[in-house]
């Protein structure tokens, strides 16, 4: 019996996750949206601090996170909006399925296409700033974590804010502060990465917040959903 | 299903001491002006509704409920759009689909963008969910909206044939409907206000 319902959440959420990857890749702008930003302030910060290869090396890290964290702001704006304004959303909070594990296939979904994309984009922006490639990994693997972090802390706000019209400043009010940890640590990572330092403390730092996120967000942004859609 | 419900919206006390009880093989129509609350009460019924409600609410798990916005993706085809239920359970089949589809008439625009469809098209398409396998309580807000003459006959013989199934049907609706002896209505009106 229990095997059986196991086996039906796995293919539950396999399935959801599907639609929303489908439903993502069916508008690319908003995936593409986030890389474009990247790369056009990465771009900037050259013409704005001067080509020196050795003071952007230096600066690289905080850039990187800062325009990853704004990138992060962007598709979390758009989370779930449409969902709300179709009616898909109502839906969901009706359904048997307790809310708090079927927003999980969409946060999944736009993880894949967003948080996922960007990390794997951000070597190629991080040798334009002159970021040497033995930080390469670090940088990955921070930014990793960091963007289903800072996902998770967003798509709570976006719940508690996609009922309010222009909500999209109220929502970086309400989560940017919670970003610092995050953008505190993973700055962190990629500095001791780059002075041949340890950054492990900083990435297991990293790490225990997507755990921590991961188990109390679903439950978050559920509670936040029920406020939006007045249940 | 509900004995002396109050619905409440904000400050303003929108139904008193509304009852009604919904037995299989029932098709209910509720009645009444604009922001009578018919919606407000349909949305007590579907667990959509906050504390505004008072009263007794007994209901059964499983209700499929439409409201007036149709839950469909633009992005995606009808078809998949069916496919794929925004709760994500009970996937149909692709035969069950096809039938749903050619019921309500948009079978020829399965594979076609849904956004690039027209109102009552939508409309057709969100309402061929009732012919998929479906809960046995159906809560309906103003399903004729956008429906052309012969959209609300397949609509009101699907009704019929989904009561004499043993299942149940309530539904918001200003217009009367052509369902004769069937058709039990209850005309808000007469609860308004304190």
């Amino acid at each position: 019996m229990t095997d059986q319902s196991g086996i039906d959440i796995l293919r539950y959420l396999r399935g959801q996750t599907a639609r929303h990857v489908r439903l993502q890749l069916a508008s690319p702008s908003e995936i593409v949206n986030p890389l474009l930003f990247f790369l056009l302030v990465v771009i900037l910060f050259p013409l704005g601090l001067g080509p020196d290869p050795e003071r952007l090396a230096l600066l690289a890290p905080g850039i990187l996170w800062v325009v990853a964290l704004l990138a992060n702001l962007m598709i979390c704006m758009r989370l779930f909006v449409d969902d709300f304004e179709d009616g898909s959303l109502e839906q969901l909070a009706m359904a048997s399925t307790p809310l708090a594990l079927s927003v999980i296939p969409q946060l999944l979904a736009a993880w894949m296409t967003g948080g996922l994309v960007l990390s794997l984009a951000a070597p190629l922006f991080g040798m334009m700033l002159g970021l040497p490639v033995s930080a390469v990994p670090v940088l990955v693997a921070s930014l990793l974590m960091g963007t289903a972090i800072m996902l998770l802390l967003g798509a709570v706000g976006a719940a508690l804010t996609v009922g309010v019209r222009r909500g999209g400043i109220l929502l970086a009010l309400l989560i940017l502060p919670l970003y610092i940890p995050v953008l505190i640590a993973g700055t962190r990572a990629l500095d001791e990465a780059l002075h041949s330092g340890d950054p492990v403390v900083a990435l297991a730092f990293l790490g225990a917040g997507v755990t921590g996120g991961l188990l109390l967000a679903p439950l978050a942004i559920a509670a936040g959903l029920r406020v939006s859609l007045e249940l | 299903m509900a004995s002396e419900l109050s619905v409440q919206k904000g400050v303003r006390a929108l139904l008193s001491n509304v009852s009604l009880t919904v037995n299989q093989g029932d098709v209910w129509q509720l009645a009444g002006g604009n922001g009578v609350g018919k919606t407000s009460l349909l949305r007590a019924f579907a667990r959509l509704a906050r504390i505004e409600v008072f009263g007794r609410l007994e209901r059964c798990e499983d209700v499929l409920y439409s409201g007036h916005s149709a839950a469909l993706k633009g992005a995606l085809t009808p078809r998949q759009n069916l496919m794929t239920h925004p709760s994500g359970l009970n996937a149909p089949s692709d035969l069950a689909i096809d039938t749903a589809l050619e019921a309500v008439g948009v079978l020829g625009h399965a594979d076609v963008q849904t956004a690039r469809l027209s109102a009552g098209q939508k409309r057709r398409v969100a309402l061929a969910r009732l012919f998929l396998p479906s809960p046995r309580l159906w809560l309906l807000d103003e399903p004729f909206t956008a429906l052309d003459v012969q959209g609300v006959t397949v609509l009101e013989a699907r009704f019929l044939e989904h009561a004499r199934s043993g299942g149940a049907v309530v539904f918001t609706s200003h217009q009367s409907a052509a369902l004769g002896d069937d058709l039990k209505v209850l005309n808000l009106e007469h609860y308004c206000g304190d």
